[in-house]
């Protein structure tokens, strides 16, 4: 196990380097130029030439990018254009918003997925069957900016029970954290819900019809237990690779919600910084980004191990 | 009766303001580096108003009025301004504010490298302290601008021990002399300001804490208005002033902006100038005339804003009455056309930031255009690539606007003198250079009026700049709160401000 995990490893370095070069190159295709929008409405051309010389735009784009790599090794990811604060700080900010946003619409996902799913498939072709693929499409096909704003003008505007939008960190004041981050994870979970239901449910369907479970029931096992312990433990493999996948997803930054919400995480950061050709910034996030979709990777892969016992032998 | 003794007390409590109050504002987007020499967005200037004082402010009829100058005069020969300073003013810090002060605040906009503020200090050649309260600014030219500079984040005094301590990351931690202090920030989620128990005119300050949220889209901000999550928004849209109106929770107050909005043609700066309308003003004049002011207000925004068809709103002292907006005329558009040699309608090409309302905006320009034969191909494009093509020359016309300055000069002088710094449009004329200069140095108003209504009457002629509208500043307000007045420049100012639940 120790060497597969090892070379997953050695694998997910180039592609750090890959993806960091690749968004860096990107950036520098994109049309327009930073300092127009960061020298403010007079453009004074004084004031552009200090800050290209500054922040180093008039070298080679390679040299650039050496640059940035040389400081990164050295925990130096540069700091924002816009409002020159280290983008190391920027992130260490905004992680743990962004982690609690994942956690909490992932649990929403898992709560509302995964018994949809299973019910679905057991009841296949019935009504119940019918009515949770209605909903887990609706899930999928609600965009998540109107679900937002309705769930805001119902919930927050009309009844007045949870905060319309914006954050506040659980170290302050838990409860009120939880309050003000529950519309927006159901806004996101239901929609990975309908995501999750779909694979459980095909997974189930599977193994519901397999050998294994027939035997399990003729043995004379409660229901119950033959769905739950014999065939859903089996459906688990690919529900665990998509929750990995989800989560890493999730990581990176959900911008509709959080620009709805309010929410001060990766992704409205990241897409502002993009807006702003706020260069630093953008590859800061991204390479956290990228980092933190490999590790859910491996978890997932690590996970396997742990549920089959026959990757175990191998 | 002991019952109405407690219940009397406590009335008594809750009518001095006994409980901690935050007031809560709305900002359409995060402000960006906290440090008035090298801002540049228009809510870090909302931030401002409660955080940094300056040395002159503006009533809402844009006179200049003491902040913490108190007195000030030009010279005879316009080469020099004597200023007195108030007296008993520290800043966040404790240092205290005087004469000095101010020559070290205005050598760091003029020689921090990153400083923004540079060109609008520039004819300020030396300040002379000349007692503890009282200094001379001297000037290398006489210039009727430097006051209003002063009235805007160029006058914005800053803690001379703190912006040595901190040098360029001062905007980190400002320490200003404002009547609320800076508390932290939050980027993209909040900046929390706190009372500044020292503030010199403290009493007219009614809140403990200010907290900005940066809210952008626009039916949330409403919402949390709603709510009662936030009791000022900024810059309310258009389209929801007709909800916001219709709920008794909440008063709608607007001021017309000092900014403008229109279309820019392309007519000196680069090739794309060959181009019909950037060769022949008689086009241009067309499209002028084609275009239905009010509708577009109408149409596109609600007719909360106001039509314009110059630099200044007509509310504006300095608007040319000699050229009122002028009714849709298609006919003389066409005729113009036919005159140009287009009699079958002519091609252009406009540039248009990629978000709802400019697009918006330009479909109905677009349709108001064809009547008179001007096929227009918009052309959306993100706003950093937009500026970019624009500053380059690489456009025929773009669609954009200016967010306003209080002195008449910031509004025009830049944009269409031969070597103005923003002069996108590549427009050059003598008699226009000439007026515009005098304009600048000139102090008496009435003399300095006559030049900007004769550099009028020639942009109106040769309309590089089309206008069309001008912005107001639409601030939507809790039901609970009293005393606010909404400013030209769109500014929060919370002086006798109060917030009752």
């Amino acid at each position: 196990m120790l060497a597969y995990f090892l070379r997953r490893l050695a694998i997910a370095i180039p592609t750090i380097v890959l993806i960091s070069i690749f968004v860096f190159a990107l950036q520098k295709l994109l049309p327009g130029d930073p300092l127009l929008v960061l020298a403010g409405e007079e453009r004074d051309p004084e004031v552009l030439e200090f800050l290209r010389e500054k922040y180093r735009l008039n070298d080679p784009i390679p040299v650039q990018y050496l640059t940035w790599v040389g400081n990164a090794l050295r925990g130096d990811l540069g700091t924002s254009f816009r409002t020159n604060q280290q983008v190391t700080e920027l992130i260490a900010e905004k992680l743990p918003v962004t982690l609690q946003l994942a956690i909490m619409s992932l649990v929403f996902a898992l709560a509302i997925g995964i018994p949809a799913g299973i019910v679905s498939a057991y009841r296949k072709g019935t009504v119940t069957d019918y009515v949770a693929n209605v909903v887990a499409l609706s899930g999928l096909s609600i965009p998540n900016f109107w679900l937002g704003i309705m769930l805001i003008l119902l919930v927050s505007v009309k009844w007045q029970l949870l905060p319309a939008s914006g954050y506040v960190p659980p170290g302050e004041d838990l409860w009120q954290s939880i309050r003000t981050m529950l519309m927006p994870a159901f806004v996101l979970g239901t929609a990975l819900a309908a995501t999750l239901m779909r694979h459980t449910r095909s997974a189930m369907l599977g193994v519901l019809t397999s050998d294994y479970v027939r035997t399990a029931r003729a043995k004379g096992l409660s229901e119950k237990r033959v769905v739950l312990k014999h065939a859903f433990r089996n459906a688990l493999t690919p529900i665990v690779t998509l929750t990995a996948l989800l989560f890493g997803e999730l990581i990176g930054g959900a911008v509709l919600t959080e620009q709805i919400f309010t929410i001060p995480g990766f992704g409205k950061l990241v897409v502002d910084a993009v807006f702003n050709r706020d260069y630093a910034v953008v590859q800061g996030i991204v390479l956290v980004t990228a980092v933190g979709f490999i590790v859910m990777n491996l978890l997932a892969d690590m996970a396997y191990f742990l549920l089959n016992p026959r990757l175990r032998a191998a | 009766m002991k019952n109405l003794t407690f219940t009397t007390a406590a009335l008594a409590l809750m009518a001095s303001g006994a409980m901690a109050q935050d007031l809560r504002i709305a900002l359409q987007s995060d402000a960006d580096v906290l440090d008035p020499d090298q801002s540049r967005t228009f809510v870090g200037r909302i931030v401002y108003a409660s955080l940094c004082d300056k040395l002159v402010d503006i009533t809402p009829d844009l006179e200049i009025v003491p902040q913490l100058a108190t007195e000030w005069s030009v010279a005879e020969d316009g080469m020099s301004i004597d200023m007195t300073v108030r007296e008993g003013v520290v800043f966040h810090d404790g240092t205290p504010f005087n004469a000095q002060a101010v020559a070290d605040n205005i050598d760091r906009s003029q020689t921090l490298e990153e400083s923004r503020r540079k060109s609008e200090l520039s004819s300020i050649e030396s300040v002379e302290v000349t007692g503890d309260y009282t200094l001379t600014l001297n000037l290398t030219a006489p210039d009727a601008t430097v006051m209003a500079q002063l009235a805007d984040r160029a006058g914005m005094m800053i803690s001379p021990t703190a912006a040595a301590e901190a040098g360029v990351d001062f905007g980190l931690n400002p320490v200003c002399s404002g009547p609320f202090s800076f508390g932290e920030r939050v980027a993209q989620d909040r900046i929390v300001l706190n009372k500044f128990a020292d503030y010199w005119n403290a009493e007219a300050i009614n809140f403990d804490s200010v907290t900005f949220l940066p809210i952008p889209d626009t039916t949330v901000r409403l919402a949390n208005l709603q709510s009662g999550d936030i009791h000022i928004l900024e810059r309310l849209a258009p389209t929801d002033l007709a909800q916001a109106e219709a709920d008794e929770g909440i008063n709608v107050v607007s001021a017309v902006s000092l900014g403008y909005q229109g279309i820019t043609f392309n007519v000196g700066n680069g090739e794309n100038a060959e181009s019909p309308f950037g060769a022949d003003k008689r086009l241009r004049q067309a499209f002028s005339h084609a275009m239905d002011r009010e509708a577009i207000n109408q149409v596109v925004f609600e007719g909360a804003y106001a039509p314009g068809n110059q630099s200044f709103p007509p509310t504006s002292p300095w608007y040319n009455a000699d050229f009122p907006i002028e009714p849709r005329d298609v006919e003389k558009a066409k005729a113009l056309l036919a005159e140009a040699g287009y009699p079958d309608g002519v091609d252009l090409t406009v540039q248009v930031p990629n978000t709802t309302i400019p697009l918006q905006l330009m479909q109905v320009v677009q349709a108001m255009a064809a009547e008179a034969g001007i096929r227009i191909e918009i052309v959306s494009k993100e706003f950093a690539t937009l500026l970019a093509d624009q500053s380059a020359g690489d456009y025929f016309a773009s669609q954009i606007g200016w967010s306003g300055r209080v002195d008449p000069d910031g509004n025009i002088h830049q944009f269409v003198t031969t070597d103005g710094g923003i002069n996108d449009s590549g427009f050059s004329h003598p008699d226009v250079d000439a007026a515009l200069n005098a304009a600048r140095s000139e102090a008496d108003v009435a003399a300095r009026k006559a030049k900007y209504d004769e550099a009028r009457a020639i942009l109106i002629d040769e309309a590089p700049l089309v206008y069309l509208y001008h912005q107001s500043w639409i601030t939507a307000l809790d039901a609970g709160i009293e005393g606010f007045t909404p400013y030209p420049d769109g500014m929060i100012r919370l002086e006798g401000v109060t917030l009752s639940e």
